[in-house]
């Protein structure tokens, strides 16, 4: 491994990726060219709109779609090397939208077993694993459940559980709350915020700005294209053009902003809500 | 037309071990021409409220009348109701299933007994009327639309009934910001349109207090708060102890407020956000 390798878990080079949308073999460009390393231990959010690319992209990390064009490096495996495929999947691990298609277990623990069963792991590892991944996401009483009688913020749960059995360096969550209500979405948050505190590579799609805001780098998709890069602070600050992508911006950096033109002088380094509230508070 | 609901109680799986009391003498009236919100987190029994709502459950006892149907009633036509009060449920495009737009929207009223043109103009109206174009979308499959899209489908499918009543159950959940605005103002437009009522149950605080005329608060099958958006996010700590949220202005205001700022609570919208502080800080200079 060389030492770019070392520093990026992934790095996406160059990458197009076509999707053939009929039987006449048309194809619709879903990635264009797209240049992306991500550091190990980072926290990434992608956003952009329906259709920008963003799942095709998550997809494309974990080796369920390969490069039409570029590679994409994971953990120094390529993509494309099938005697490698599952030391890709097992380096980068993804949690979907819908916890209802990722159970495949009647039983919560058997489910969660699932992935390290696959990997030829020795059973007491695999409980151990099991139950420390349990722990993890505060589901350790659930075990002996059905995943059909839990909530959705629940099952989401599991769904993570059963991804950080196999131990992964990093985790692709796509859309991982845009199913649950707004208890089940903060407990999700939490688990990631939790999971990335303790070393795991996080990359969070969401529609969600605000758990955008939280990330330490924001990557935003349109039309198959990375139009920009960079800290929340660095992002939210062009409100302009989120606006031309369709795109909201925190509550607190459209209200710094309408404030600013109400002729107040607040810094334009606030993008959370609790700088928005310190700043007023200390206005002078 | 006018919902009027009084005293429903409903219990699922009675007389077995899991039984559980999903509604629990539930009261409230809707009038003409209103707007309610219904809030409570997942389980609180907003779903088996609105099923009951257009007939899909019945309650155990107590009356629920429609216009001037009682639908509770033995014989009532389930039929009528259905065609009174329009029901979209949660991620209705999933329900999407003929070749073509034209057709899935049609669905509906083909069943109705209506003349071809009538159905026609029918699924015209309604295409329309979701904000999408007839002429180009009415031949496309709906599966090849976007996310946002095949739910407008959806919605025009329960319209082209021409419900009295309409209830959208989370209408934005899922959705990417644009396609999330371009429902809002689309359920707006429905109701500036024939539909008197809207019932709209949402996790989307902000879309709740700017929307409705009237919010119901649901918790563990009770019926706890009925008011103006005002007055239910007035009460926002009780609302936390709910597991619920406030709009995103309102806690905003909270925060403000907590650490000295003399700030309403009680509004919603970025502007009045925007002059409340103005003034406060105008305030403050004028003091020093």
């Amino acid at each position: 491994m060389n030492t770019t390798e070392n520093k990026n878990i992934i790095q996406i080079n160059d990458l197009v990726y076509d999707y053939i949308q009929d039987e006449s073999g048309t194809t619709k460009r879903a990635i264009d060219h797209v240049s992306i390393n991500i550091e190990r231990g980072s926290f990434t959010a992608v956003i952009g709109q329906n259709g920008s690319g963003k799942s095709t992209l998550a997809k494309c990390m974990n080796a369920l779609l390969l490069p039409t064009e570029g590679t994409v490096i994971v953990n120094g495996y390529d993509t494309k090397d099938e005697d490698h495929l599952w030391d890709v999947r097992q380096s980068a691990g993804m949690v979907f939208q819908n916890p209802d298609n990722q159970i495949v277990s009647s039983i919560v623990e058997d489910d969660v077993a699932f992935g390290p069963e696959n990997l030829g792991i020795d059973p007491q590892e695999i409980r151990k694993r099991v139950d420390s991944a349990l722990e993890s996401v505060q589901m350790g009483k659930y075990k002996k459940k059905a995943p059909h009688m839990l909530s959705g913020g629940q099952k989401q749960r599991i769904a993570i559980a059963g991804v950080v059995a196999m131990k992964p360096q990093c985790i692709i969550f796509d859309e991982p709350t845009a199913m649950l209500d707004p208890k089940g979405r903060k407990d999700i948050l939490r688990i990631i915020h939790e999971l990335h505190g303790e070393g795991i590579t996080a990359i969070l799609i969401t529609h969600f700005m605000e758990e955008a805001a939280q990330a330490d780098r924001i990557i935003i998709m349109n039309r198959g294209k990375a139009v920009m890069d960079g800290s929340p602070r660095e992002v939210f600050r062009s409100r302009s053009e989120l606006a031309a992508l369709s795109l909201d911006v925190p509550l607190a950096v459209e209200l710094r902003h309408a404030l600013n033109a109400k002729g107040l002088d607040l810094s334009e380094e606030i993008v959370t809500e609790e700088e928005l509230v310190e700043a007023v508070c200390r206005y002078r | 037309m006018s919902i009027q609901v009084k005293n429903i109680n409903h219990v699922y799986n009675k007389g077995l071990p899991d039984e559980t009391a999903a509604l629990v003498d539930i009261s409230f009236e809707i009038i003409d021409g209103e707007f309610v919100g219904i809030i409570g987190h997942t389980g609180s029994g907003k779903s088996t409220l609105l099923q009951h709502l257009n007939g899909l459950l019945k309650p155990d006892d107590g009356q629920i009348i429609v216009g001037d149907t009682d639908i509770t009633a033995s014989g009532a036509s389930m039929l009528e109701i259905r065609r009174k009060v329009g029901l979209v449920f949660q991620y209705p495009e999933y329900q999407l299933f003929e070749e073509t737009v034209a057709a899935d929207v049609a669905f509906g009223p083909k069943n109705l007994g209506l003349t071809q043109e009538e159905i026609d103009d029918r699924v015209r109206t309604a295409i329309e009327l979701v904000g999408l174009d007839y002429d180009d979308i009415k031949d496309k499959s709906p599966f090849d639309l976007s996310g946002g899209q095949k739910r407008r489908v959806a919605i025009a499918g329960v319209i082209a009934m021409r419900p009295e009543v309409l209830i959208l159950d989370e209408p934005t959940a899922g959705l990417d910001p644009q396609a999330h605005q371009d429902v809002l103002s689309m359920v707006r437009k429905i109701h500036e349109g024939d539909t008197s009522i809207i019932i709209l149950v949402s996790h989307n605080m902000n879309d709740i207090a700017q929307l409705s005329d009237r919010v119901l608060v649901m918790d563990e099958g009770r019926m706890v708060m009925n008011g103006t958006p005002k007055e239910v996010f007035s009460r926002g700590d009780e609302l936390e102890a709910m597991g619920l949220d406030l709009p995103d202005v309102t806690c905003l205001m909270r925060d403000l407020r907590s650490r000295g700022l003399n700030v309403p609570t009680d509004i919603f919208t970025e502007y009045e956000a925007e002059q409340a502080i103005c003034k406060v800080i105008k305030g403050q200079e004028e003091k020093a």
